[in-house]
């Protein structure tokens, strides 16, 4: 017989058994998907983040706000002396009118604007700078902050950087966890293994008394911890799935009273498929380790 | 086909199961192996399955040192020889069928292939009507038929017994040897293990007469 129906039988075998026994087969396959469900919802909320922050502009950006009610000849002046300082690269000028209804149509605050008798903005120029070395965005902001009628000038890269940082962080805290419950479902694959062999003990025994090769033994039980790994990581998508759903449906009630659109993104296909991979890879593991340990514990006693 | 030469059977704690023993049984004889509870039966049958390697001496069955052969080389030795256990050793988890399949699964039949063998292995012990049965509920006459079709299922050139009628009353004993004795007029070779003296009168053949681990000629 060649080796593919070999290995249908073992895996007929082992989907036999877990469904006579679908209880504690389907429990042990949610205790492996709520234990990779962490890691999987965490990294799934980083991704999210890591959206956002992509959207933002990493560039340095440099904001310089003119004193209330400049004069159209100070922003002239102001102008030109931004063209002649070479550390400056290209800029824009936004006049106050145009700064508050930008304002007005991100966030949706048109009631409050009505509210307003005035406009409360300053005229505003965003630079871009030629180099995005801290120091010379120091001395450069520095400069400006000489130039007559400009009220503050700021840097705006910083909370980008830190948004990136955490970013990051949340990316090793992944890593971490994921490595950590990835080590759990070792133990818990090790462990039901370990139960079916003591379970299948007598199976194991005459099987080897009438010629059975080691890999022959050990296929259905590297099956089972496979398919208990691949179960575990459908578990974890479909807790995460659903953890997503709820909690969009109430991200959009809160969004929607700020007049805004945000929703979690989905888990992306492809990270389903490393998912499934990386836990039926870790089931596989588990079992062969297990295997093993235990199977040359069972001596042949006939 | 099965030659012991100056075979000794030390276990660990010292107790020396087989002494210096040296015999031959030649392709397809019915040979019976006999003496007290403790002579060493059971082990020299051991040594044939390759269950236990000798502590000295050599072991040879169909033309291999069965006590020098790698570890993964066993299984291949294994489905050579039929065991039949005094215990039966069947699985009660499934049907008397699967009990027998289990051997051709492990020596890789196809499905169809093993399902005629089977049947015709049933058939030889007259356990064909009980296909579907769970051993648990045979008699033990029928579990140790079940027993001897799952040991020639396989069509083994050696068929190892030990005790094979050692829990049965005369008439199922009677039955076995009757299957014995048609497998070793199609040239099985047998070792059979018992302390049945009277079935051995009956059956004849070359006889071995163990006693604390030495041959009695």
């Amino acid at each position: 017989m060649n080796w593919l129906a070999q290995h249908r039988l073992a895996l007929g075998l082992v989907i036999g058994r877990l469904a006579r026994t679908p209880f504690s087969s389907l429990l042990a396959m949610l205790v492996i998907g709520v234990a990779l469900s962490l890691p999987l919802s965490l990294y799934t909320l980083v991704g999210n983040i890591k959206a956002v922050a992509g959207s933002a502009k990493l560039e340095p950006q440099i904001t310089l706000f003119l004193t209330p009610g400049a004069s159209a000849d100070s922003v002239r002046q102001i102008e030109s002396q931004l063209k002649k300082l070479n550390t400056v690269g290209q800029f824009r000028f936004i006049p106050r009118d145009r700064a508050l209804r930008e304002l007005l149509q991100d966030t949706g605050l048109t009631d409050v604007a009505a509210g307003l008798d005035r406009n409360p903005l300053p005229d505003a120029f965003i630079i871009e700078p030629q180099s995005a070395d801290p120091g010379e965005l120091e001395s450069l902001r520095d400069a400006l902050l000489e130039l007559p009628k400009v009220d503050n000038v700021l840097l705006d890269t910083v909370w980008a950087k830190r948004l990136n940082a955490m970013v990051s962080f949340g990316r090793d805290v992944v890593l971490i966890l994921a490595g950590l419950l990835g080590f759990a479902l070792l133990v818990i694959t090790g462990n039901t293994v370990r139960l079916q062999i003591l379970s299948q003990r007598d199976e194991i025994e005459i099987s080897t008394l009438i010629g059975a090769t080691d890999a022959f033994i050990r296929r259905p039980f590297l099956y089972h911890g496979l398919l208990q790994g691949l179960g575990g990581g459908l578990a974890a998508w479909l807790i995460v799935s659903l953890g997503l759903q709820l909690l969009n449906a109430s991200i959009g009630d809160l969004a929607k009273l700020y007049a805004a659109q945000f929703l979690l993104q989905p888990i992306d296909p492809k990270d389903i498929l490393s998912l499934l991979a990386f836990s039926s890879a870790l089931g596989w593991f588990g079992a062969f380790l297990a295997v093993g340990r235990h199977l040359r514990k069972i001596e042949v006693k006939p | 086909m099965i030659s012991f030469s100056q075979v000794c059977k030390r276990y660990r704690g010292g107790h020396e199961a087989l002494k210096n023993l040296s015999f031959t049984v030649e392709q397809g004889e019915m040979a019976f192996i006999t003496g007290p509870t403790g002579a060493g039966k059971s082990t020299l049958l051991k040594l044939v399955a390759a269950i236990e390697k000798p502590t000295s001496g050599s072991v040879v069955v169909s033309g291999q040192n069965v006590g020098k052969l790698r570890r993964s080389a066993v299984p291949f030795l294994r489905r050579n020889l039929g065991l039949i256990f005094q215990d039966h050793k069947l699985l009660y988890d499934r049907s008397v069928l699967e009990n027998v399949l289990l051997p051709l699964h492990i020596a890789g039949f196809p499905r169809a292939e093993s399902l005629k063998r089977a049947r015709a292995a049933l058939d030889k012990v007259k356990l064909l009507g009980l296909e579907k049965a769970n051993p648990i509920s045979l008699s033990g006459g029928e579990q140790q038929r079940l027993c001897v079709a799952r040991a020639i299922v396989s069509r083994p050139a050696i068929v190892l017994a030990d005790e094979p009628t050692g829990n049965l009353d005369a008439g199922y004993a009677g039955e076995i040897m009757e299957m014995f004795k048609s497998f070793n007029q199609v040239g099985v070779t047998l070792l059979i293990a018992t302390h049945d003296e009277q079935m051995i009168a009956r059956y004849g053949g070359k006889t071995l007469h163990l006693n604390h681990g030495e041959l009695h000629p």
